[in-house]
């Protein structure tokens, strides 16, 4: 680009008319006006040493529960009061470069990102010397085997990670679920009746051992049966597999072969849902529907949990359960196929219903 | 800058002579350690051009500043442990339950100690703040074209700074251990898991075994408070060094051009404006923290993994990822006995991907269809890159829509509409709505630059109606500035890119083939309907044929200038405004 209209290159139509003339500012010419800019600047950093005051003296008067309207009074103050002293120094600080620092534009010449030539020739030239009398070029065998090396050290550092966790193995099929365990409310751990539920009631349930049992005869019960009370880890891990929801519905709003896994119209589903693992929540009533509340995936509870919306890919696998001797609801076997979000080794869905047809066939006799 | 001669380390005494000031002592004893003063000299004095855009990507890194100094605090109080123990603190509703010691430091930072909730929501506000101020700050260098030579490597380390505020942003988010995070860590498992060949295994490694473990909180805490910060920081460090090396871009205008950089020196100028910004976001960052509300744990309660509450929202940058896993349709695919789960694939790993390396090889893919190898330090506005800028808000519609996906159920709720509706209107929208708004905005942008040639031909719209003896009106047109015209004029004429007439230095023809073809009409695409700025030529025909209008219509003897008008000079045989 040039400065002359002479020199335009021929596609330029204006020429560049250069920097434009530097006006005075109020307070570079007018002694009152720069004292009170001076002033201004001055009282802004007063009035922040006022508020952080003021925000020690609330840290120490104002008592943890007092409340200012609804919120709470000791983050309001200090939130507050250390919000203005900062906010005054900035304010302070840049009214003092707008109004007292020197304001002349000034222009600084460009140079190109490059190097010159020459260095990036002595650059170049560096660099083959090293490399000649390094004699990577010469020596393959050399540089070979360094190249090797240096891949092959790196296996250490990966195979150094390995005990971040157990193999995974066939833990994501498997869960507390077995034949004889009984469901339990997921509130107050108490084993469940058909008749504890309603037609359109649905319960969040748990396999027995997941919640603590609320006396000692389902202690008992439970241990009779061979299981055992969860704690920590193991209990937050099983939950998040063995979780299920209790469902009683008209038998005639069921398909027929949904009615196989059930009692009476009960059916029991896995509460994880099988799109990325959210416990599903929303029941619609009229409709039979269960929706995740993550991502909406809607499964019919009437059709073997049929997905019916959503970005769930497979159906909400179901628990076979029956009534015990006992009159409680327990389950018949464990879940047929893995719960909750499909992972690369899961096998297809043919796959499990092959062993679900087993299961009902061998049942039968 | 002092002029003392230099140092010589040999000698017996210190170089300065006679009695130097306590400045200069102290300047003096520091050189003669560090040496830096080749170094300052240059840049103390460094000129940084001014626009209020310039100011978006300094409010994402005082934010980080305020983000370090705010989790200093906080990990004073708060335990990385999953550890199960049973809260006893003052907040009564949660008083006796069974939790990890996470939530409950958590609890005990909102609750007992005494600035501690202010801090958490500072912290969190801020990280709010320092995201959105990297997207709008990338979209600024976007949409004004100061990814190109020669700062195509500092737009590739902001992409990434993008990517890893996200990543810490996440991080941060799932540590409270919180029924909310910890349904975001299921979701991220879920994807995690999904992952084709190592997924279970990548799961199993990063919880300690199966989900949710006991492992994977103090494991994100390394992550949130050392391994990522410290990435941040360097990438930061390169970004402001390489911003130092190659000077700030700057609009054009009068005496500012490609070869220089005008505005005011950093000392004092820009220290004092940039120093009493920082001043500014930390205090805005108190004031949210102090008068706004995120991130309520305490409502929430501690993570179950068999409890989800409705309406969960993430923090607003995860947006378009839920949003993406709420629209994709349920699909599966099954073979030689292992799963493919396309609805978590795409959304979780493919989407992304690809949009970061959309984002990251732009500046390289439009170098390559121009084939421009100058170097740019004047800005674009958005209009004279019709294309990238209709590329842009194509991109926002986008983000848009995948935010509403990620908030369908909200939305139904608020407005009583139905959520599959929401969601299958969202399935075919994010294919349909971005290339109309794409089209929209080209022209748009096109049809602004033939007004900025209207203006530069036949001067600016003064909203002077005139009428003509025989009765007609017209609006008078005034011609512009010089500074204003210069400054409209100041861009490159677009050159459509030509493969007959790309020959190399020794009159070789470019090798034809699909490379060259596809070169050639993507140029087509992004240049042959832009309005090139008037030549001379063009300008001096316009501004005579403006005169002669205006001598024909005013009835004047030279061309009306609108001070004739203004109610100050009189008007010839004009009456009524004398009463």
């Amino acid at each position: 680009m040039t400065d002359q209209t002479d020199n335009l290159p021929v596609e330029e139509p204006i020429a560049n008319p250069g920097l434009p003339e530097h006006h005075w500012r109020p307070t570079d010419v007018d002694p009152a006006a720069e004292r009170r800019a001076e002033r201004q600047v001055a009282s802004f950093f007063l009035l922040s040493v006022v508020c952080a005051v003021l925000f020690i003296v609330a840290y120490f008067t104002i008592e943890p529960g007092d409340t200012f309207m609804h919120m709470g009074a000791m983050n309001v103050a200090l939130g507050s009061s250390l919000g203005f002293a900062l906010l005054f120094i900035g304010i302070g600080v840049i009214q003092w470069a707008r109004k007292l620092m020197g304001d002349h534009e000034i222009s600084e010449l460009r140079h190109p990102a490059s190097s010159s030539e020459e260095d990036r020739a002595a650059t170049i030239a560096a660099l083959q010397q090293g490399l000649e009398e390094s004699g990577l070029g010469r020596r393959p065998l050399v540089r070979n085997t360094m190249l090797l090396a240096m891949g092959v050290v790196g296996l250490p550092l990966i195979v150094g990670l390995r005990d971040l966790g157990p193999l995974p193995g066939k833990k994501l099929e498997r869960t507390v679920w077995k034949k004889g365990t009984r469901i339990v409310n997921d509130v107050t751990g108490r084993w469940i009746r058909p008749t504890d539920l309603e037609i359109g009631q649905l319960v969040n349930a748990e396999p027995e051992g997941l919640v603590h049992p609320p006396d000692a005869e389902h202690l008992a019960g439970l241990e009779k049966r061979g299981g055992e009370v969860l704690e920590g880890v193991d209990l937050q891990v099983e939950k998040a597999k063995s979780a299920v929801i209790i469902v009683r519905m008209e038998p005639k709003d069921i398909t027929d072969e949904t009615q196989n896994w059930g009692h009476e119209g009960i059916l029991c589903y896995s509460k994880i849902c099988t799109h990325v693992g959210c416990p599903i929540a929303l029941w619609e009533q009229q409709t039979h529907h269960l929706l995740c509340p993550c991502h909406q995936s809607t499964f019919d509870l009437g059709d073997k949990g049929r997905v019916v919306f959503g970005p769930a890919a497979r159906a909400l696998p179901m628990l076979p359960i029956e009534v015990d001797e006992d009159g409680y609801l327990a389950a018949r076997h464990g879940f047929l196929e893995p719960v909750g979000p499909s992972y690369w080794e899961r096998n297809s869905p043919s796959y499990w219903e092959k062993k679900e047809k087993k299961f009902f066939e061998e049942e039968a006799k | 800058m002092s002029t003392a001669p230099v140092a010589n380390t040999n000698g017996k005494q210190a170089t300065s002579a006679g009695k130097p000031s306590k400045g200069t002592r102290v300047v003096g004893w520091a050189d003669e350690r560090l040496g830096l003063a080749t170094a300052a000299k240059k840049n103390l004095r460094k000129v940084f051009p001014d626009h209020w855009s310039f100011m978006l990507g300094e409010i994402a890194l005082w934010s980080f500043v305020v983000l370090l100094l705010t989790g200093v605090f906080l990990t004073l109080w708060f335990r990385p442990s999953m550890a199960e123990v049973e809260y006893m603190g003052t907040y009564e509703q949660l008083r006796g339950l069974h939790m990890s010691e996470a939530f409950v430091s958590t609890m005990n930072i909102s609750f007992d100690v005494r600035g501690g909730l202010l801090m958490r929501q500072m912290h969190h506000w801020a990280a709010m703040l320092f995201i959105a101020s990297m997207l709008v700050h990338m979209m600024r260098v976007f949409l004004t074209g100061a990814f190109r030579k020669p700062r195509e490597v500092n737009w590739v380390i902001g992409g990434v700074l993008i990517l890893l505020g996200i990543l810490e942003g996440f991080s941060g988010y799932s540590l409270p251990d919180d029924l909310l995070s910890g349904t975001g860590m299921r979701i991220a498992q879920g994807l995690v898991q999904a992952t084709p060949v190592l997924g279970t295994y990548m799961s199993f490694f990063m919880f300690g075994g199966e989900f949710p473990g006991d492992a994977v909180i103090s494991r994100l805490y390394m992550v949130h408070i050392l391994l990522l910060p410290a990435l941040i920081l360097a990438l930061i460090a390169a970004h402001m060094l390489l911003l130092v090396y190659h000077k700030h871009t700057q609009w054009p205008g009068p005496g500012r051009t490609e070869e220089n950089v005008v505005g005011y020196p950093m000392l004092p100028v820009y220290m004092a404006k940039a120093g009493g910004f920082f001043f500014i976001v930390f205090g805005f960052s108190a004031f949210m923290g102090g008068l706004m509300t995120i991130n309520p744990v305490w409502k929430y309660g501690p993570y179950d993994p068999t409890k989800v509450t409705a309406g969960s929202q993430p923090d607003w940058y995860m947006g378009i990822a839920e949003g993406t896993l709420r629209i994709m349709p349920g699909i599966e695919s099954h073979f030689l006995g292992v799963t493919l789960s396309w609805n978590i694939l795409i959304p979780g790993m493919i989407a992304p991907i690809a949009l970061l390396a959309t984002v990251l090889a732009w500046p390289f893919l439009e170098a390559w269809v121009t084939g421009d190898k100058r170097e740019h330090h004047l800005l674009q506005r958005p209009r004279n890159a019709p294309t990238r800028t209709a590329f842009l808000v194509a991109m926002m519609s986008l983000y848009g829509l995948l935010w509403i996906g990620g908030g369908n159920d909200v939305l139904a709720v608020l407005f009583h509409l139905n959520l599959n509706h929401i969601t299958w209107f969202l399935r075919a929208a994010i294919f349909i709505i971005p290339p109309l708004v794409f089209i929209f905005v080209k022209r748009w942008c096109i049809s602004l630059q033939r007004h900025d040639n209207e203006m530069l031909l036949h001067g600016y719209e003064t909203g002077i109606i005139m009428r003509s003896a025989e009765g007609g009106y017209s609006e008078r047109h005034l011609p512009v500035s010089d500074d204003r015209a210069y400054t409209i004029t100041a861009r490159d004429r677009d050159e459509i890119y030509d493969p007959a007439t790309d020959v190399d230095a020794n009159g070789v023809a470019a090798p034809g083939g699909r490379a060259t073809a596809l070169r050639e009409k993507l140029s087509q695409a992004m240049f042959a309907d832009n309005v090139q700025k008037p030549t001379a030529e063009e300008l001096e025909e316009g501004h005579h044929h403006a005169e002669h209008e205006h001598e024909l219509e005013a009835g004047l003897d030279h061309a009306a200038d609108g001070h004739q008008f203004d109610g100050r000079h009189p008007v010839e045989g004009e009456e009524l405004r004398k009463h």
